[in-house]
């Protein structure tokens, strides 16, 4: 079973379209991988259906870079 | 102060039978069927279980596969053509002309697949599963709209939604922008992928196609008395039009000159023409009139395969023709490629545009017993012909009555 951080990484490369060596933990999805309004929020449902889990929409706003996603989902499940 | 004239400099396809414009016309004048079985999806239940599908067709080789991700598939079509069409054209695109080069290009009926795909997430996974790239990546002006971001292109950016006319008008609207003087290019077409369920599915229930299934390369036969239907065709075409002065400051490589556009309203039945083809005559009559031509040399048809269309249109010509039909070739290429719905008068546009290039008229395949309605007409059966070919009428007819004509002219 791959780490929280390995599963964020791989689906933060795939919906950026991205090289998972680039996505790094301080990366930002908008100023470093590209992403635009609409990317981040289907990342954000691209995590909700990986976690099996809900982000109320408050909380994605604040899920601006690749560990901010990993310490969202650290913190909230499990 | 004479009229601003219209050239075609740059052209691009998506096909049945070929991902570029050299691969379909090279089909086209070999008399190639796209018509095949449908695998994308199960069509055993349907009615009809082939379509003139496109093959092949590599998105990453026109756009990052993050940005195909977003994009039905006629947008993907459509995005193809039109970046073929701009590279074909040699056009430079620059901070001082971008606000000058527009965009005419539409669909008849959009991302229906996505529409499809979009209700059934909403159905199984609920409402929060829907993509953000739903809306975006199903409306139809959406090809005019990327294509547009992708070159800068700054001038008018428009989709016309006419169904099966859709192109037609893309196109000679888009020549009216350049004649007012709104644009001095306008990158113009259509674009369809509707070989999906419901598409299939909705035309099958208005007993529009052909149910020919044990032989769907002799389904699409326009004008023969055994024709059945229409054959569902999806793809793309776009055609770079110019302001004659300025494709030749620039030295550009012109194709035709687009001399003529009509159109007219049917005011009849939503999905039927009148018997005598009156709309579609009226259509013709204006395309020729703004040309300031009483005949034309070839004439690349609707010719869907229908049994009312395609006598309507037949007698339309006679009606607006009269004893000039003799010296006429007709032809249908949607015996070849089906039909694209609102791409076809697009791709049509450009069969035309290459039949005065090459001097050839393109054939009607499947045509073994003509209806007598048509006789006396060179409806081009089975094979080519080489013939003098100085001017094109192009015809397109949709449900809704919505009919247009072009008129292309050897320059």
């Amino acid at each position: 079973m791959s780490s929280i951080e390995e599963r964020v990484k791989k689906i933060v490369a795939e919906q950026l379209g991205v090289k998972e060596e680039d996505v790094k933990p301080e990366a930002s999805f908008v100023e470093d991988l590209g992403a635009d309004s609409l990317d981040t929020v289907e990342l954000v449902m691209a995590l909700e259906e990986e976690f099996e889990t809900e982000i109320p929409d408050e909380e994605a706003e604040k899920i601006t870079t690749v560990q901010l996603a990993i310490d969202y989902i650290n913190n909230n499940l499990a | 102060m004479s009229r601003r004239r219209v050239v075609v400099t740059g052209l691009g396809l998506v096909s049945p039978l070929g991902n570029s414009v050299a691969d379909s016309w090279q089909g086209i004048l070999q008399g190639k069927s796209g018509a095949a079985p449908i695998t994308a999806f199960d069509a055993s239940g349907f009615s009809t279980t082939f379509a003139a599908t496109v093959k092949d067709f590599d998105p990453s080789q026109f756009m990052p596969l993050k940005e195909a991700r977003k994009m039905d598939p006629f947008i993907r079509y459509g995005l193809a053509a039109g970046i073929q069409a701009m590279e074909d054209s040699g056009l430079e695109v620059t901070d001082a002309n971008a606000p000058r080069i527009g965009c005419s290009i539409g669909s008849g009926i959009g991302g229906v697949g996505s529409i499809e795909d979009t209700k059934i997430t909403l159905v199984e996974k609920g409402a929060r599963r829907i993509s953000p790239f739903f809306v975006p990546g199903a409306i139809i002006n959406m090809v005019a709209g990327n294509l547009s971001i992708k070159y800068g292109l700054r001038g008018p950016n428009i989709a016309a939604t006419t169904a099966c006319t859709t192109g037609t008008h893309s196109i000679g609207l888009g020549a009216r922008l350049i004649q007012y003087g709104d644009a001095d290019v306008m990158v113009c077409g259509g674009a369809e992928m509707a070989t999906t369920p419901v598409g299939l599915g909705g035309f099958a229930a208005a007993r529009a196609l052909s149910t020919r299934n044990d032989d769907p390369q002799a389904a699409s036969r326009p004008w023969d008395r055994d024709r059945d239907g229409f054959v569902l065709g999806e793809g793309a075409g776009v055609l770079v039009l110019e302001e004659y002065e300025h494709a030749k400051a620039r030295g550009a490589k012109i194709y035709a000159e687009l001399s003529g556009f009509g159109m007219s309203g049917d005011a009849h039945h939503m999905t039927s023409p009148p018997e005598d083809g009156a709309g579609a005559a009226l259509s013709m009559r204006n395309a020729l009139n703004d040309a300031k031509l009483e005949a034309v040399d070839y004439i690349n048809a609707h010719g869907t395969s229908t049994p009312l269309g395609d006598k309507a249109e037949c007698l339309a010509v006679r009606s607006v023709f009269g004893s000039h039909v003799e010296n006429l070739a007709v032809s249908s290429t949607k015996s070849m490629i089906g039909h694209l719905l609102g791409a076809a008068g697009a791709v049509e546009a450009i069969f035309s545009v290459l039949a005065i290039r090459d001097q050839v008229a393109p054939p009607t395949i499947n045509l073994e017993n003509p209806d007598e309605v048509c006789e006396g007409v060179n409806l081009v059966p089975h094979t080519a012909q080489e013939r003098r070919i100085d001017s094109v009428l192009s015809n397109s007819f949709g449900f809704g009555g919505t009919n247009g004509s072009l008129v292309f002219q050897k320059i």
